[in-house]
């Protein structure tokens, strides 16, 4: 047998239970190879569940910063019986399966095309902890520990980052390091240490940070200046909100009377959360609401009002596998055109499309801008496998003498000047209209919001040449905005090429992978990341430019291949799928191959006709 | 469409403490039917914010949709006005009240569009007593669409088409109490006397204040096989007492009449008198109002007036502890902990 042997580079993959407190223990092992300077990757594979099922966490090392999936596993940690016939199958040969020895392992699952390495984790924590929850904490902290020394991880790292995290805990600190000291002494005692695969301290990470994208999200909403927040608990945005109200609590709080400059108010559903952040916005408040598809679907509604009556609206859609309720815990960006044209009626939606958690916070932060510049809902569209995963990012900056942009609106001394005011009168011919907020002005200023139609001054008209005028002003509005959303970033092919792909969001890192692998193979791509909708200029060009362009994402339906058909009228032929549904994240290999596939004069099945002939079958 | 109300006026109309005419506090001549009783109502809000001397632009008015909702345009012309989707009024006025605590916030609403399609945020406004005076144009039935019972439509009852409703009714101030409201109060559109204190304690209440007032659908359902009509109302109805309203600024001496059996201060002053007709009502207790609703349906009666008030009423400002500034009026500087925190936050996450 061919050991796999790779220094800085490898995927290894915890099997545990939920649950049973194993996501600090990854976490640490995921943040000590950071800490070494490695570049990682982890991610959680969970259940729509609170304890007893099975879950993992992914963790990808890749000294060149590679960051997206891989595909394949080359490491296992297993402590969860319940997995363990499918966790061993999936390790690639050559790898490594590592478990819990105390019971022996059924025959029946032994490869011969991997290294079997046990570790009695149970027996030693019978052994060494009487307290049940004891034995259950430090069995993790145990592995963490036998790691350590199979990998060859810098123990003094590991020891130094459990000091941080129980900072003012100080009482855990060491029976944590004796935990880690054990599995560490017993995998030195018993095995060759490292095995084939091992980390080396390298800097490849510079000053970048490890954070999940809610988290930046929440911290965005707070440099936004948004003081309320209105939402309906809902995996995977709940955190969005968490993190809002974790740094409110330290920053927002008024040091003359200890009062909050913030309100937050959990909904009874997600049609009144946005009708909340609806209300806020319109009274002059900067708001904001997280939510995921299914709460995005009942939102329609309002936001067909905040569209037409042009009310500032702020939405952060943490996506997930659909539909309905779909895969709850697992990723997609499958709201593409819900979130574009929510609502009924013409309606039109500016997206934003972060995919990394410098740009949740930033693109967070420029929320709130947007909408009250644009007084039109903006609705973020970020996903699972961004929001709740720790990504290595840029850290967040804050320009100190950025100012907010308020947008359009009169004060009580501009009323003052003015003769007379229209609340939908286009004065500035950028087709955005001034507006009020309510009590600005003892006579002046005062109109009647409404999502039914109405003329100029904001008076109910059913006269078919003002509804008109209105509606095509809102388009020429459309296209004002196309000057304020993110430009796309465009990466250029070291070969020129009239080929391109194509990708938003989180499909970036493994997008940008697969493109590093096809150049090698001869293959050169352009690549352009779309930011935002509705597509700027440089979007339509760089399509014109290439003869064809593969448009990857992570939806059954090619939704953001059909937005740009929609919007652009290109042809079909031109743009290619490149797709991932199963709700993990896309992977580099995933994406190699399907545009090998593609290329003239292999052979090309179009993917539905071979969804439809052989089920999904193997495309990961 | 939207008429004007001529602007010229008589020169000697009373103006109240801001030097404000009744015109002051009027909207759009309204498009409803003629003698729709939601037209009787808008008049007494018009009157109550002129006596009361509310500053006109200090209100905001809020509504769902039906022919109720469209009553904010009748009123109140100075105000910022918002007629939301239907059902939803609730939750955008709570997000307008969060951001800005220092308006008066006044929604309009109908029994379609609370007890049917409201009915979840109806509940859950009421849960958390959010800081507005709630009216409820209650004429059993669906004017826009043309007189399908609505939900609060009696059992037994039959409108314009004599389809008589099978299905119980809901009770929108059984409800409210059921839901934990603050101030619960019902009235007639037909009684100005009693809905202008009515609306003017509401004003007062600091938390949720409920007036659900039957205002007889002159097109639909004011026939006689209808309890929502003019004529059952009148007959039926039985009035927990009466009201006087007396505003803070006002000599309590002057109008009050003796025997009041309870005399409430309220949040901002004013203090209300109470003259008690149901004698088995406390309305400070709200197993005595349940009852005493109860006990008056039972009779086949519609109790009236003051039914239900919470003296120590905290509002959802109160109870979110936010700051005493309207949070719309914080400025950058307090909202934007500018990038020094973002530097340690980085540390932290390396």
């Amino acid at each position: 047998m061919k050991r796999l042997k790779s220094v800085n580079d490898f995927v290894i993959k915890f099997a545990n239970v939920n649950g049973t407190g194993s996501a600090s223990a990854n976490n640490l092992f995921a943040k000590a190879l950071f800490r070494m300077g490695l570049p990682v990757s982890p991610k959680n594979i969970f259940p729509s569940n609170i304890q007893g099922l099975p879950t993992w966490y992914e963790v990808r090392v890749s000294e060149k910063g590679y960051l997206g999936r891989r595909g394949g596993v080359d490491i296992i940690l297993s402590v969860n019986p319940q997995s363990m016939a499918q966790d061993i199958r999936e390790i690639e040969p050559g790898g490594y399966f590592i478990y819990d020895n105390t019971k022996p392992l059924d025959l029946r699952l032994v490869r011969n095309d991997i290294t079997v390495i046990g570790l009695p984790l149970t027996r030693i924590c019978n052994e060494k902890y009487q307290d049940p929850r004891q034995r259950q904490l430090f069995k993790n902290v145990i592995y963490v520990g036998a790691l350590a020394a199979l990998l060859d991880i810098d123990f003094k790292v590991l020891t130094d980052l459990v000091a941080d995290q129980f900072k003012g805990k100080e009482k855990l600190i060491l029976p944590n390091i004796k935990a880690l000291e054990l599995g560490h002494q017993y995998a030195k005692d018993n095995f060759d240490c490292p095995i084939g695969i091992r980390v080396k301290s390298v800097d490849k990470v510079g000053d970048k940070i490890l954070l999940d994208g809610n988290t930046a999200l929440g911290l965005g909403a707070i440099y936004g200046g948004a003081t309320v927040a209105a939402w309906y608990p809902i995996t995977p945005s709940t955190s969005v909100v968490d993190a809002f109200e974790k740094y409110a609590r330290r920053v927002r709080i008024d040091p003359g009377t200890g009062r909050r400059n913030y309100a937050i108010v959990q909904a009874e559903d997600e049609l009144a959360a946005i009708g909340m952040v609806i209300g806020a916005s319109w009274n002059g408040a900067r708001a904001f609401t997280a939510t995921s598809g299914p709460g995005l679907s009942l939102m329609s509604e309002f936001l067909g009002l905040a569209y037409f009556a042009e009310i500032p609206t702020v939405l952060f859609d943490v996506q997930r596998a659909g539909p309905s309720t779909g895969m709850p815990t697992r990723t997609q960006q499958s709201d593409v055109l819900a979130a574009a044209y929510a609502s009924h009626g013409d309606t039109k939606h500016v997206l934003l499309f972060p995919s990394t958690p410098k740009e949740c916070f930033d693109f967070g932060a420029a929320s709130f801008d947007l909408a009250e510049r644009l007084q039109t809902p903006i609705i973020m569209l970020t996903d699972l496998d961004l929001g709740m995963n720790d990504n290595m990012s840029e850290p967040l900056e804050w320009d100190d003498s950025r100012e907010y942009d308020r947008g359009k609106v009169l004060s009580e001394a501009d009323l003052d000047e003015m003769e007379s005011f229209g609340r939908y009168l286009d004065s500035d011919g950028d087709a955005i209209c001034y507006r009020t907020y309510p009590g600005a002005h003892p006579e002046k200023g005062a109109f009647f919001t409404r999502g039914s139609s109405r003329d100029e001054q904001a008076v109910y008209t059913e006269k078919g040449e003002e509804y008109e005028r209105n509606m095509l002003r809102l388009l020429q509005k459309w296209d004002t905005i196309k000057e304020y959303v993110p430009a796309p970033e465009i990466i250029a092919s070291k070969e020129p090429t009239d080929m391109a792909v194509l990708y938003f969001g989180t499909t970036e890192a493994s997008a940008r992978e697969a493109v590093d692998y096809l150049a090698q193979e001869g293959v050169a791509l352009d690549a352009m990341r779309v930011r935002a909708f509705p597509f700027n200029q440089e979007v339509e060009d760089f399509i014109d430019e290439h003869e064809r362009v593969f448009v990857i994402e992570q939806n059954r339906d090619a939704q953001l291949r059909t937005l740009l058909m929609a919007e652009f009228e290109f042809g079909p032929d031109k743009l290619k799928s490149v797709l991932c549904f199963d709700g993990t994240p896309i992977s580099a290999r995933n994406i190699r191959k399907q545009i090998l596939e593609h290329l003239p004069g292999n052979n090309v099945t179009p993917l539905h006709r071979k969804v439809r002939a052989n089920g999904v079958g193997e495309r990961a | 469409m939207s008429y004007q109300i001529p602007k010229f006026r008589h020169p000697d109309l009373p103006v109240n403490d801001l030097g404000y005419t009744k015109a002051a506090y009027e909207g759009s001549i309204s498009t409803l039917c003629a003698g729709c009783g939601h037209d009787s109502i808008s008049g007494a809000l018009v009157r109550a914010c002129h006596e009361l001397s509310i500053e006109p632009h200090k209100i905001a008015k809020l509504s769902g949709i039906g022919c109720s909702s469209k009553t904010p345009t009748y009123f109140l012309g100075k105000s910022h006005g918002f007629n939301s989707v239907h059902g939803r009024m609730p939750s955008v006025v709570t997000g307008a009240a969060m951001a800005n605590r220092d308006l008066l916030y006044l929604g309009v609403s109908g029994d379609g569009d609370t007890a049917s399609i409201g009915m979840g945020q109806f509940a859950h406004v009421i849960r958390r007593n959010l800081n507005m005076v709630y009216v409820v144009m209650n004429n059993g039935c669906y004017g826009l669409t043309k007189g399908q019972d609505s939900a609060t439509a009696d059992e037994g009852s039959a409108g314009k088409k004599g389809d008589v409703n099978p299905f119980n009714a809901i009770d929108l101030c059984g409800t409210a109490l059921q839901m934990g409201a603050t101030f619960v109060a019902r009235s007639f559109s037909g009684d100005k006397d009693q809905l202008e204190p009515l609306i003017k304690a509401a004003m007062s209440h600091r938390g949720f204040a409920l007036i659900d007032v039957i205002s007889p659908c002159v097109t639909f359902n004011n026939t006689p096989a209808s309890t929502k009509s003019y004529e059952f109302v009148r007959d039926h109805a039985e009035a927990t007492g009466t009201v006087d309203f007396v505003p803070m600024r006002q000599e309590i001496t002057t109008s009050s009449r003796p025997g009041a059996a309870h005399e409430v201060t309220m949040h901002d002053g004013s203090v209300l008198r109470l003259y008690e007709d149901v004698d088995t009502l406390n309305p400070f207790d709200r197993r005595s109002a349940m009852m005493a609703l109860m006990d008056q349906q039972h009779e086949g009666n519609i109790l009236t007036g003051l039914i239900y008030l919470d003296k120590s009423s905290r509002d959802l400002h109160d109870v979110l502890e936010t700051s005493h500034r309207p949070l719309n009026q914080l400025e950058e500087d307090e909202l934007c902990p500018g990038n020094k925190m973002l530097v340690n936050i980085n540390a932290s996450l390396r």
